[in-house]
């Protein structure tokens, strides 16, 4: 059973500010979700590896050389705010 | 527009490149026809969130040079607008253009215009756009399909020769089958995602939509291949898809997957595919009944699995680096997270905070094994399920969608149902194999079904055999909606 409040603990960690009809909405749609989804618990899993992706690729190096990247300039095109070369933002700690 | 007054965005690209040979046409008069399209049907359709022709290097030579080319809004291209049709991503212009961009701009294409979709790909319909809704051609009132739904009604309403979309469960061929035009979702690792927007990286792939088998096996041509900027593409021989365009099936062997006819499937969807198969069998190939038996699990472990990747890889849009920021009262406490939290509540549609929360939930503390680490178990028992098949078999052939496309608005309301509109799509996005939908009949109500033909992976070459045998034998691929 999902509540309002568990709903509103996993909005907060997923930094997503919910309107009340919001919360409403998406309380009862999770719970139905999640009763759909609880179908996989039929599922025996014993002794299955998980699938994080689907050939087995891993530890992918490139050569470590000098090449070049966007130019300050350019990354800084799209801040919303800036200042100098930094990205401005709101005070972090009190 | 050429001398027997026959509209040149109405033809393919193998069409246009012998008229560009034989000198009877150039790119100009192509571009000058298709964006004449635009002008008169898109007022209707609504395929385009953006119509700003690139002309590209003109000295180019080769299959799609000179071409008009439309490209889904998660693609970056310098210098443009790409938003994911998403109010978070408001005037985002991007600094550098995507891997397949290149290669199109390489080849000499001519980028069209940025088409319609489902904020960040979330989505079967096109209608969770903070633009608007993108309507199928063939019937206004109902959608295009989605994620891909602006580039999948741009081809089908000729206001373009060729596009691009991308898929994580389903999003090129879906659309492609609801419009009644030909989308690949390539094996994963297939095509360099350098440079789409993230969704689910462990699903996401680029892929053509076209007018017909043999465009998209030339598009594919283009955008395929390594690319060390994408540590998941492969580095594996590519084999030249034109070469795969073989008139022939004979002893070829098709599996029919028993569990894809369940209750659900529309009559007429039901009745095209048995008649796809007796044209196939007619031709040569051997079918049989073969069983996928994690089937009914697929739509439960990606939408596990889609939602973890996707609450993780859409953290960056925090207001801070680029796009919408939203400027919260000052009197609250710590104003960094506060930001971010009123950022992403104004900037996000319905459908993503859904998503982005479910995401978090399956990755919160306490759930993470009962639900991600158990989906993606489950993964593993539904790729081995087609491993085990193509021990055997060349190819499975399944209908695209469970029913034709669906009216507006008919199902923004029940998410569930939504999902499970996605239902013959999405395990082939967990298995990573190649998969194409293909015109294969219309309902009574002149609506496109789609024929899906599904191979192991990097066996695109088999696929595109395959549809163009059925396409060769049969007409559909010839209707045009009367917009």
């Amino acid at each position: 059973m999902i509540t309002r409040d568990d709903l509103k603990y996993v909005a907060h960690l997923a930094r997503l500010n919910l309107s009340d009809k919001e919360l409403e909405n998406f309380t009862g749609q999770l719970e139905e979700i999640l009763r759909y989804i609880n179908k996989l618990k039929q599922v025996d899993i014993n002794g299955i590896e998980p699938t994080s992706h689907v050939f087995p690729q891993k530890n992918i190096y490139r050569e470590d050389q000098l090449k070049p990247s966007l130019p300050t300039k350019e990354v800084l095109k799209n801040a919303p705010s800036k200042q100098g070369d930094f990205f401005k933002v709101p005070k972090v700690i009190e | 527009m050429i001398s027997n007054g026959m509209k040149l965005n109405t033809l393919t690209c193998h069409e246009l490149q012998e008229l560009i040979k034989g000198k009877k046409t150039t790119s100009s008069e192509i571009v000058k026809d298709v964006l004449e399209a635009i002008e008169t049907n898109d007022k209707k359709v609504k395929a385009f969130v953006a119509v700003k022709p690139i002309p590209t290097d003109s000295q180019a030579s080769s299959d799609i040079s000179g071409i008009p080319v439309a490209i889904k809004d998660n693609i970056c291209i310098q210098g443009q607008k790409t938003t994911c049709s998403s109010k978070i991503l408001e005037g985002f212009s991007s600094p550098y253009d995507a891997t397949v961009i290149e290669k199109l701009k390489n080849a000499g294409a001519t980028i069209i215009g940025i088409t319609n979709m489902d904020e960040f790909a979330f989505g079967s319909s096109t209608e969770t756009s903070c633009y608007g809704a993108t309507r199928n051609p063939w019937d206004l009132a109902r959608v295009p399909g989605g994620s891909s739904g602006g580039s999948a009604a741009a081809v089908a309403s000729d206001e373009t020769i060729l596009a691009l979309g991308s898929d994580t469960g389903g999003s090129i061929r879906q659309p492609a089958a609801f419009c009644g035009v030909v989308g690949l979702k390539p094996t994963y690792g297939r095509v360099s995602r350098y440079g789409l927007i993230a969704f689910a990286s462990s699903l996401d792939q680029i892929g053509p939509i076209t007018k017909d088998v043999a465009d998209n096996a030339i598009l594919l041509n283009i955008i395929a291949g390594y690319d060390p900027r994408d540590s998941t593409s492969v580095d594996i021989d590519q084999p030249d898809y034109k070469k795969s365009l073989i008139n022939d099936v004979k002893g070829m062997k098709i599996a029919i997957p028993k569990e894809y006819f369940v209750e659900g499937m529309d009559k007429e969807v039901k009745q095209a595919l048995e008649e796809a198969i007796v044209v196939l069998k007619k031709l040569g190939a051997n079918f049989k009944e073969v069983t996928l038996p994690h089937t009914d699990y697929a739509v439960a472990t990606y939408y596990i699995v889609a939602t973890a990747e996707a609450s993780s890889n859409l953290a960056r849009f925090d207001g801070v680096q680029y796009g919408l920021r939203a400027t919260p009262a000052k009197t609250r406490r710590s104003f960094m997270i506060d930001m971010y939290e009123e950022t992403r509540g104004l900037g996000f549609g319905a459908e993503a905070k859904r998503r982005l929360i479910l995401g978090t939930y399956v990755l919160s503390a306490g759930y993470y094994d009962a639900y991600y680490l158990r989906a993606q178990k489950v993964r593993t028992l539904i790729r081995r399920d087609f491993e085990e098949v193509f021990k055997e078999f060349d190819c499975i052939i399944t209908p695209t969608s469970p029913t034709p496309a669906f009216k507006i608005g008919e199902k923004t309301d029940d998410p569930l149902s939504m999902y499970l509109s996605d239902i013959y799509t999405i395990s082939v996005n967990l298995a990573g194999i190649p998969a194409l939908s293909l015109p294969c009949g219309f309902t009574k109500n002149n609506l496109p079904i789609g024929l899906q033909i599904l191979a192991k992976p990097f066996a695109e070459e088999t696929i595109f055999r395959v549809a163009y045998t059925y396409e060769q034998n049969t007409v559909w691929h010839k209707q045009k909606p009367k917009l």
